[in-house]
């Protein structure tokens, strides 16, 4: 039991060392750290509530998605039976109850139009599972709904890209380490440590910046729009800031050009050079569109369309030529910096709200660092203390081995990335009393197995002995409340469950086996006959 | 040098002796704590009910009454104050608009600081969280979804470890601790945030900690005498365990009370339920569990009934070894 051969040394040292290395990049400045080979980067990661910054969580509306869906499908549905020599004519199109439905005109052609349809109701995946199924209903009406496994299938894709797009839109903003995460089926965490305009960051996500080109109805009755009727082939978009009167506008539902044919989008000012605009440039599809149409339509008004909202709507002077166009409409600097990054990332395919929102000042995040730290080193200092002066010489034992169990905690924590929370102190804190329990058990044990006659060695090897078992069999059941609390708790829980679960596999080791390796030593140096503990 | 004893070497209190009592005034606690729990509620944080807090923090300590006016003003809600040992601190709480999302937070956000600042120059708001209803909902769930799947895992694990009687004790005393801190903040009306549900989850893994300790002596004891009386047994088994208890129990609250006092107002709730725990497991580890052992009818008899089943052999390792004798 006392006895240690050299490889067990080795065993109980060498991991030890490497923990106690790997808490060493935490300590050290940012400057320091860069120069370190990647794999040297251990550090511990400041949870937003100690470095300041924003914690968001987006939500993706699945409804959105699925009815974007169905009005694609509806288009997909017009242009094919448009198509060809054979028309087929529909007529009652309605898009309720997440189904579509529609009436063929004339009933012997409803076979026909099945056939036609189905290739649009297939899926992309090589099972081959139906994104819709098609039905006839009534001998003349046809229902299209879509299958969940399509809606599914819809809502991934359509996350995977607004994470991507977010990460763009970030990564422009310039802030440093932003974490973005999928969570759950619609959900998306932004983490951005350090921010100290979150307001800026919620405009940024919060736009769609689905950008699009469509020509004024010039034509249309005034006194209609304003009460929301538009002619057959026109929509009436609002217009907040038009100069002409009421904030709505009738537009041609035709779009013209749209942002998907961007290649830059810029902050600029205009050519008095006071008011801030955008300025865009289209790919070569784009802007030979783009040329095409104002030439057709020059002195005719178009609108420039944002998320559903007309920014403004300029006259064409003339044609617009050679790719670039500039985009105003009441901007600040600020604003039109954000229209500018959100269009070179590109569209969100649905739009995302905020349902949940968690800043900190970078004050109050120092502020913790710094109560945190001394809460810690004065629970260490009052835990040692009292450790010393209960059992002697083995309370500095333990003492040691809570101190190495500090750095390695941190060390662990370097490894696997993990990030320290203000929870995750308080759980750092309450490891150091728990760590020293294990060495309590064991000493207690030593105590009542003198009390019972054994000799000095006997007690001690019965000590750790049969404190070991105790000691695993609590610990497991303290880690089964951790892990349920790392499964099922979000923020601030899982931070302190991460140390806890650290703490209680490295205490284990510290307190047990490097201990014993210490009293080890002791005893085969100095043959005590009587031990003071 | 003289090494400090917290419990003299050979205590015997005579802990079963007193368990009726203890019994009667444990429900007591308990029923005073649901009764507090459901009459008073508790005071739920943003996290769980949802909408906005800010944290102002402001350049000298400001009327309540004139910040109270100014977040009247706002026309926003009814909004609710709070203040923490921080005379300069100010938390402010305010519901969310039901339209709106983000951008309504937002102005909401922006309207309070342009206010607060015309009236107190210099305030900052050291941070604000906002949680929509629907997220508040489901942190609840997983709250208490965590809380009951940790103590029913752990019941179940000193089930199959030690006898069904070890599984309901710790059971019991588990829930008796759960309950104790709901009251605890009930009757406080501290806040009762996301941080509370770890301190609660933190509390249970100490306690059982505990438990086991003392669980686990009982069980060896019942192997060593198996003719002592179940009385006397649990009566040793935890004064034999006592100053470990003791001892334990101190070094972690003087960690807490390091951080309590030091550790930033952020904490505080966090640090006063886990201290509260604490006492409270310490108690029921003792009065709770294994006094309940007596009553669910445990006895020396049945686990050797049950080590006398064919699966003797899983048996023998947590055996450990033979008493030689040696005790006097």
């Amino acid at each position: 039991m006392l006895n240690f051969p050299r490889w067990a040394v080795a065993g109980i040292l060498l991991p030890l060392l490497i923990g106690i290395f790997c808490a060493v990049p935490s300590f050290l400045p940012d400057s320091v750290v860069g120069h370190f080979p990647k794999f040297m980067q251990t550090r511990v990661n400041l949870g937003l509530d100690l470095s300041g910054g924003s914690h968001l969580l987006l939500e993706a509306s699945t409804q959105d998605v699925a009815k974007q869906r169905l009005a694609n499908m509806e288009e997909q549905v017009r242009t094919e039976l448009r198509r060809g020599d054979t028309k087929i004519a529909i007529g009652d199109i309605s898009s309720r109850d997440g189904k579509l439905s529609f009436m063929v005109r004339n009933p012997s052609e409803v076979d026909a139009a099945v056939e036609r349809i189905r290739p649009l109701t297939q899926g992309a995946g090589l099972t081959g599972q139906r994104d819709f199924n098609v039905e006839v209903v009534n001998s003349s009406t046809i229902t299209i709904t879509p299958t969940q496994a399509g809606i599914d299938n819809a809502v991934k894709s359509a996350m995977e890209v607004a994470t991507e797009v977010i990460r763009k839109r970030i990564d422009e903003m310039g802030t440093r380490e932003p974490t973005i995460q999928q969570q759950g089926g619609n959900r998306i965490v932004v983490q951005v440590p350090g921010l100290q305009n979150p307001k800026a960051l919620k405009d940024l996500l919060g736009q769609t910046a689905k950008l699009e080109f469509k020509l004024v109805d010039v034509n249309a009755n005034p006194a209609e729009v304003a009460q929301g009727r538009a002619p057959v082939g026109s929509e009436v978009l609002p217009y907040p800031g038009n100069p002409a009167g009421p904030p709505v506008i009738a537009v041609y539902r035709q779009v013209m050009v749209s942002g998907e044919d961007l290649t830059d989008a810029q902050q600029g000012y205009d050519q008095r050079g006071n008011t801030p605009i955008v300025n865009i440039r289209f790919n070569g599809a784009g802007g030979r569109k783009f040329g095409q149409v104002t030439s057709q339509n020059v002195n005719r008004p178009f609108a420039i369309i944002l998320d559903g909202k007309v920014l403004s709507a300029p006259n064409i002077n003339e044609p617009i030529l050679g790719g670039s166009a500039q985009i105003s409409g009441n901007f600040t600097v600020e604003s039109a910096n954000q229209l500018a990054i959100a269009l070179r990332s590109g569209k969100l395919p649905v739009a995302l709200t905020v349902v949940e929102e968690r800043t900190v000042g970078p004050q109050l995040g120092a502020d913790s660092i710094k109560a945190g730290l001394t809460a810690s080193i004065i629970a260490v200092v009052a835990v040692a203390a009292f450790m010393f002066v209960s059992y002697g010489r083995f309370g500095m034992y333990a003492n040691l081995a809570v101190a190495i169990n500090v750095l390695v905690i941190l060390g662990v924590m370097g490894i696997l990335g993990a990030t320290l929370t203000l929870p995750g102190i308080a759980g750092f804190v309450l490891t150091i009393g728990t760590a020293v329990d294990a060495n309590v058990l064991i000493y207690e044990r030593i105590r009542e197995e003198r009390r019972r006659g054994r000799n000095v060695v006997q007690s001690i090897e019965h000590g750790y002995k049969e404190a070991s078992r105790t000691i695993f069999e609590a610990n497991v059941t303290h880690a089964i409340a951790g892990g349920i609390m790392l499964a099922l708790g979000s923020g601030p829980v899982k931070g302190f469950a991460i140390v806890l679960l650290i703490g209680i596999a490295t205490s284990v080791f510290t307190a047990v086996t490097f201990t014993r390796w210490l009293v080890s030593l002791w005893v085969r140096a100095k043959r005590p006959t009587e031990i003071h503990i | 040098m003289k090494l400090l004893k917290l419990v003299p070497d050979n205590t015997n209190i005579g802990f079963v002796k007193l368990r009726h009592w203890a019994f009667a005034l444990t429900a007591l606690l308990t029923v005073l704590a649901v009764g507090a729990t459901f009459y008073k509620g508790l005071n739920m944080g943003v996290d769980f009910v949802g909408g906005l807090m800010i944290e102002a923090k402001f350049q000298q300590p400001p009327h309540l009454e004139k910040v109270r006016g100014v977040v009247d003003r706002l026309g926003v809600g009814d909004g609710s104050l709070q203040q923490f040992g921080d005379p300069k601190t100010v938390q402010i709480r305010l519901p969310l608009p039901e339209q709106g999302g983000a951008g309504a937070a937002n102005a909401i956000v922006e309207k309070a600081r342009k206010a607060m600042t015309a009236e107190f120059p210099g305030v900052t708001f050291s941070r604000y969280d906002t949680v929509s209803g629907k997220v508040s909902g489901e942190l609840i769930q997983n709250g208490v979804l965590a809380v009951m799947l940790a103590v029913v895992g752990i019941a179940i694990f000193s089930w199959f470890r030690y006898e069904w009687q070890f599984g309901i004790s710790t059971f019991v005393a588990i829930m008796h601790d759960v309950l104790m801190t709901l009251g605890f903040f009930a009757i406080t009306q501290l806040e009762f945030d996301l941080n509370i549900v770890a301190a609660v989850l933190t509390i249970v893994g100490y306690s059982i900690n505990d438990k086991m300790v003392i669980d686990d002596r009982i069980r060896e004891n019942m192997r060593k005498y198996r003719k002592m009386d179940m009385k006397a047994l649990i009566d040793l088994s935890v004064n034999e365990t006592l100053p470990r208890t003791v001892m334990t129990s101190v070094t972690v609250l003087l960690a807490l009370g390091a951080l309590l006092l030091l550790g930033g107002h952020v904490l505080r709730g966090f640090t006063a339920a886990m201290m509260l725990g604490i006492v409270v497991g310490t108690y029921s580890s003792v009065y709770v569990s294994s006094s309940l052992l007596i009553t669910l009818g445990l006895s020396p008899m049945g686990s050797e009934k049950r080590a006398s089943k064919p699966n003797i052999a899983a048996q023998a390792e947590r055996m450990g070894p033979r008493d030689d004798g040696a005790r006097p």
